[in-house]
């Protein structure tokens, strides 16, 4: 068992933790934050998509205590209070989820793509979410959330 | 982009409800959830795909840290875990019941195919709990394997299950073969095909997964299972766990994370780990991973047929003969002897008028997962004959393929098939025309030019499918060897303040019930969304359910308008007391009561608080409270159907097949909501895109280990696989249902697996090319073509 | 995965020593390739030394008319590198294609060359650029460096801190994707350096990243890039799979090699 500083969602957190807990199990089991999903076990499917200092990573594939002294970002420290981060708000307005669940991982990767691209074609936004598997809406209104998305953010910014 | 409105209204693209909690991480999966004294499973589960178990070593394994219990299959059989149930009898063509291989929880003597759970761990972590399923130790003796079909039904074919010959389950037929020889004697014209529909694995993101709570002291259960169908569950939970009666088991789906049919069946894994968790009186929890999701999630499709059209010189369709061998896998899985019978035969009229069919299906035993519904179940496969049919007899007669199916579509509804089948309703030439009007299906040529230009190979695909939605009168599946109990329920309750609960027992995994049901009801009520809150999934709140599978939301709303109906009902004869004019002159409208005969007018809301109250009305005539039920089993099937049309561009020296346009004109009748509806043709159209061109569920011949058993390995679409699609409505409502709605969530992955194969074999002027048109058979074709 | 330890020594000296007291620890940087496979319980290493963020690792600079990159750099680091777009901008759109976005902003350059998965895409520009290999011993040559699949020079204690780059004239290049996992079916890297010499490095044929030397000879002849089709490329370099058979991927080697050198013209 080790002891792991991490921050996440701004707040400083301890973990107790064996070696081997992966960041995303930290994240889900030791400190409930249960919207980081786990879709697969071979580094595919993108639903444990996280940032760690600013960068998205997938968290099933890092171990806890290598992001320990981190920044985590979570699904779960985009909104403040009830209003929504642009990018989740567009998810809802263009319909970008339907069972939800690869959907925590998508947002955090469409942040991820718009920190780099700014304002992404539709080509860009494909070729970025390749690392990120939707089995429910054939990315169509994805691409479209993210797009849009991304324009708000750059409104705001 | 409509905004989201205060009232719901049927027909509008209202935003989804259901995302706050989804968009914002605060979801509830089965595995999000941990209970007090939470213990963890996991399966050893065997390496082989046939073998039988000689022994089991627990002794290093029930000393590692954390370990709790270890069970075998020996031990739960033993304690009275029966073998898993079938949910559909079906029986031959000489009257036989099908030959049904015992399927247990776990193995207890042999081995069928690679993954199957052996014996099962309960520990302290779920580390623990897979660290010491690592120390099992098994011994097995191999046995020959079959993986192939037409190998599997062969006299010296190794045998999967005792007294099961050729390992052969069933074979069934449909239809008239005396039609047929005469349909065929008189014909001038046929074609014929043999294709293999690919087996699929389904792969809905959220892997499954279940966390059982167990009671001793008033033997009370309760189960939290990611499940299409959790209240039917219930009573197939209660019989294996030998529970007094349902009322001691609580069946729980919290958020879905996708299902495709593999969230539907009753599996082994879940009924072990609830039994488990009954012999231990603590709660365990087994989440899949995904690796297991591979081996052991029901996979889809898997058919070996061959056909024959017979047709006229004008290419009128007057015959079709179709053999099918359908690959079961080791067992037959909850409904796989309906989907390969009765979801696939009863659909090979496609939109056509033939006068003569007849289909004859063998289930045949394979060294294999089992194989079980997948979005579309049986009717994608009968849609990709009948469709990769028409454009050979295009061929055949020398007519465009738009031609061909012109000649042949159905024109007077209702139609009787000579497959059981009535359709209701239905344009089809009028779809077509939308469907190529899309497309732009008049400047192909200028477009294939231009890709000729570049050294590409372009080509155009169609596909008219149709389907039959909306499961289905009770009465007629039993008939066919069901258990009937194809109805669905809707309880609506009003609360003194106004607000309202909406409780179905259809589930939820991404379709966006809690938006429809609620515009539903707001549009029926005039009240805000907001007010109104849809349970699902919960066998303590929902008293009656059927589930979401096969496109059926139809069925659920149905009883939801019904439910409306009785409340607004007994509304205008409390209205009719309270404004004290007659019941007849009470109308309601907008969410407000009125009557000619009086100025006043009552909200909705205001009724419900009298109806609480009950002081405004006699109790003798009229009951206190306000909640209606309904149970709505529809007397039909409803019949969607859609042209998609496929453009394909191949780069013939690598064999790659890039879709480049996709558009669809579909037939869902009435529309709830067009923002949602669309969603699920993108989805359904990407996994039919998919099948044609990438998914591929493949097992060695040689030992029937699977080879595509991770996303390494199995081709799942990506976003940058895809074009934008162009889709539009093109609706024929149904009069099915008082919603005049069809079903439209498996239609995508029916229409698009032929579309694309008939871009493919456009593109490349060939008969038939099989899914998936991987990069180097299309790369082959090429070859021989150039060579030619 | 299977409980480990874990250390993250401050500095490259502090790292050998817990590698030489400890002949089950295992070197992580980013762990794309190595974190999968512990999932996959495949490796049980004792312990992880992590290096990701040594400072001596972490550096991209030019030396004379090359580049010098550092072990640690990320994938995703060197395809934004300034530098790397500048003198090498094959590299950089190379390391810009590697995985997904979420494994460049993890994986190291120094990673992927010491794993040299058959797949994997930099040994080809490694090979083809005739780039050297700066250990914690030595610096070894390209052509030194790769073994066979999985296979390399490194010795145990053996750390790769650097890779250097010489300047070439033109390159490009380009992959062909597996459906499934995206990783290369076949890659290859084509160049022409600035002796004028051309190189063209294959990777995906499931033996090891391999020189086409046929094809070099053949364009440094001067003979045109459509002459390619019959210059041959032996198959004992290729093995095939469900997803191509040997001779498909050298097909694909052939037709991506010719339009890598068009791509360069």
């Amino acid at each position: 068992m080790s002891r792991i500083e991490l921050r996440v969602n701004g707040r400083n957190v301890e973990v107790e933790a064996d070696g081997r807990t992966l960041l995303t199990h930290a994240l889900r089991d030791h400190l409930r934050l249960t919207g980081t999903h786990i879709g697969c076990d071979t580094s595919q499917c993108g639903s444990c998509t996280v940032h760690v200092d600013g960068k998205a990573v997938k968290s099933c594939t890092i171990l806890a205590v290598q992001a320990a002294g981190c920044d985590i970002l979570t699904i779960e420290g985009l909104a403040s209070g009830r209003e929504l981060h642009p990018m989740q708000a567009a998810f809802n307005d263009f319909h970008g989820l339907q069972c939800g669940f690869c959907t925590p991982g998508m947002i955090m990767m469409a942040i991820d793509i718009v920190n780099r691209h700014g304002r992404p074609d539709e080509a860009t936004v494909r070729a970025e979410l390749e690392g990120n598997l939707c089995r429910c809406t054939g990315y169509h209104n994805i691409i479209k959330a993210v797009c849009a998305g991304a324009e708000r953010m750059g409104e705001m910014a | 982009m409509n905004e989201t409105v205060a009232n719901g209204k049927f027909g509008q693209s209202v935003k989804r409800v259901e995302d706050a909690r989804l968009i914002t991480g605060r979801g509830r999966f089965v595995d999000d959830l941990v209970f007090p004294g939470q213990t963890y499973a996991a399966f050893v589960r065997s390496p082989y795909a046939h073998a039988t178990i000689a022994g089991i070593d627990l002794a290093s394994a029930q000393d590692m840290p954390g370990v709790i219990r270890i069970l075998t299959g020996r031990e739960l059989a033993d304690a009275g875990l029966p073998p898993l149930p079938s949910g559909w009898n079906l029986s031959s063509i000489d009257g036989t019941p099908a030959r049904v291989g015992l399927h247990h929880a776990l193995a207890v003597d042999a081995i069928r195919f690679v993954g199957e759970p052996v014996a099962l761990v309960i520990a302290e972590t779920r580390d623990q709990a897979r660290d010491a399923a690592d120390t099992v130790l098994v011994e097995y003796q191999e046995l020959p394997t079959v993986v192939d079909l037409a190998a599997a039904i062969a006299d010296d074919a190794p045998q999967l299950h005792d007294g099961i010959a050729q390992n052969r389950a069933f074979e069934w037929e449909i239809g008239s073969s005396a039609a047929v020889e005469a349909a065929f004697a008189g014909a001038t014209r046929r074609v014929t095909l043999s294709l293999r529909n690919n087996r699929l694995i389904p792969n809905a993101i959220e892997p499954r997964a279940i966390n059982v709570q167990w009671s001793a002291f008033d033997e009370a259960m309760t189960i939290y299972l990611t499940h299409q169908n959790p209240i039917g569950m219930r009573g197939f939970f209660a019989i294996m766990l030998g529970l007094p009666s349902e009322n001691n088991l609580r069946v729980v789906s919290p958020d879905v994370g996708g299902g495709f049919g593999s969230k539907a069946p009753a599996y082994a894994e879940e009924f072990a780990v609830a039994f488990a968790a009954k012999m231990l009186d603590r709660p365990v929890k087994w989440t899949a991973e995904r690796s297991e999701s591979f081996l052991t999630d029901a996979h889809g499709r898997d058919h070996l047929t061959t056909a024959e059209l017979a047709m006229d010189d004008n290419g009128r369709f007057l015959g079709l003969r179709v053999h099918t061998l359908a690959n079961l896998g080791a067992y037959i899985s909850t409904s796989n002897a309906l989907v390969v019978s009765y979801m696939y035969a009863t659909m090979l009229s496609g939109q056509y008028a033939i006068p003569a069919i007849h289909a004859r299906v063998e289930g045949v035993y394979t060294n294999t997962c089992p194989v079980d519904a997948y979005r579309g179940a049986g009717r994608p496969e009968a849609a990709y004959l009948i469709e990769r049919l028409a454009n050979l007899a295009a061929r055949e007669i020398g007519v465009d393929q738009a031609e061909i199916r012109r000649r042949n579509f159905i024109r007077e509804f209702p139609y009787q098939t000579p497959l059981i089948y009535c359709y209701d309703s239905g344009d089809y030439e009028g779809c077509l025309d939308a469907a190529l009007g899309l497309a732009d299906y008049a400047g192909f040529e200028a477009r294939k030019a231009e890709s000729q230009a570049r050294g590409k190979l372009r080509g155009i695909g169609l596909s008219a499918y149709v389907e039959a939605c909306g499961i289905g009168p009770s009465k007629l599946l039993a008939s066919l060897g069901g258990g009937g109990a194809m109805w669905e329920s809707c309880e609506i309750r009003v609360q003194p303040g106004g607000s309202i609960e909406v409780l179905t027992g259809a589930h939820n995994h991404g379709q966006g019930h809690q938006t429809v049901y609620a515009q539903i009801v707001s549009e029926r009520f005039g009240v805000p969304m907001d007010s109104i809150n849809v349970v699902q999934g919960d066998t303590d709140r929902i008293q009656a359910g059927t589930g979401t599978y096969g496109s059926r939301a139809s069925v659920g709303l149905s009883a939801a308008v019904h439910s409306c109906d009785k409340i607004v009902a007994k509304g205008r004869a409390i209205v009719a007391h309270m404004l004290e004019v007659n019941l007849a002159d009470v109308v309601f409208a907008d969410g407000i009561y009125s009557s000619a005969a009086s100025n006043r007018t009552v909200a909705f809301v205001e009724m419900a608080q009298a109806a609480h109250g009950a002081a405004s009305f006699p109790t003798d005539q009229i009951e206190p409270g306000l909640v209606a039920t309904s149970f709505f089993d529809p007397p039909n099937f409803t019949y969607p159907a859609g042209v998609h049309v496929c453009e394909v561009e191949i780069d013939p020296e690598t064999g790659v097949v890039e879709v480049v346009a996709f558009n669809a004109a579909d037939d869902f009748g009435n529309v709830a909501n067009p923002l949602i509806v669309e969603g699920q043709v993108h989805g359904g159209v990407t996994q039919g895109i998919a099948q044609a061109l990438w998914e591929n569920a493949i097992y060695d011949p040689d030992n029937a280990q699977l080879m595509t058993a991770s996303y390494m390995d199995y081709g799942m679409p990506r976003a940058d696989s895809l074009p934008e699609f162009g889709l539009c409505f093109w609706p024929s409502p149904t009069p099915v249902n008082p919603l005049g709605m069809k079903g439209c969530g498996e239609a995508g992955a029916i229409g698009a697996p032929p579309a694309v194969i008939n871009a493919v074999c456009d593109a490349l002027g060939v008969d038939h090319v099989d899914m998936p048109a991987s990069p180097e058979k299309i790369w082959q074709l090429c070859r021989a073509r150039e060579v030619s | 995965m299977y409980d480990l330890g874990y250390s993250r020594p401050a500095t490259l000296a502090k790292a050998l020593e817990l590698l030489q007291q400890d002949d089950l620890a295992q070197l992580v940087s980013g762990g794309q390739t190595l974190m999968p496979v512990l999932r996959a319980r495949l490796a049980a290493p004792s312990q992880l030394v992590d290096i990701a963020r040594l400072d001596d690792l972490r550096q991209i600079c030019t030396i004379g008319a090359g580049i010098e990159i550092g072990a640690g750099m990320t994938h995703a680091e060197v395809a934004a590198s300034p530098v790397v777009r500048a003198h090498l901008p094959a590299l950089a759109a190379l390391a810009g294609g590697i995985g997904d976005a979420q494994i460049r902003h993890r994986g190291t350059i120094g990673g992927s060359i010491a794993n040299n998965d058959p797949a994997a895409c930099y040994p080809s520009a490694v090979l083809a650029l005739g780039a050297r290999v700066q250990t914690n011993l030595r610096m070894l040559d390209a052509e030194a460096f790769f073994a066979g699949m999985f296979a390399t020079a490194l010795e145990p204690g053996e750390i790769v801190t650097a890779v250097h780059f010489p300047a070439c004239a033109v390159a490009c290049y380009l992959k062909f994707r597996n459906p499934a996992s995206r990783f290369a079916l076949v890659g290859v890297f084509a160049a022409r350096l600035a002796s004028d010499e051309h190189r063209i490095a294959i990777i995906g044929g499931g033996n090891g990243v391999f020189r086409w030397h046929e094809a070099e000879r053949h364009l440094d002849r001067g003979a045109g890039v459509d002459g390619l089709d019959t210059v041959p490329l032996d198959l004992a370099n290729f093995t095939g799979d469900i997803h191509g058979s040997a001779d498909y991927r050298r097909h694909v080697a052939k037709v991506i090699t010719r339009r890598a050198l068009t791509q360069m013209a």
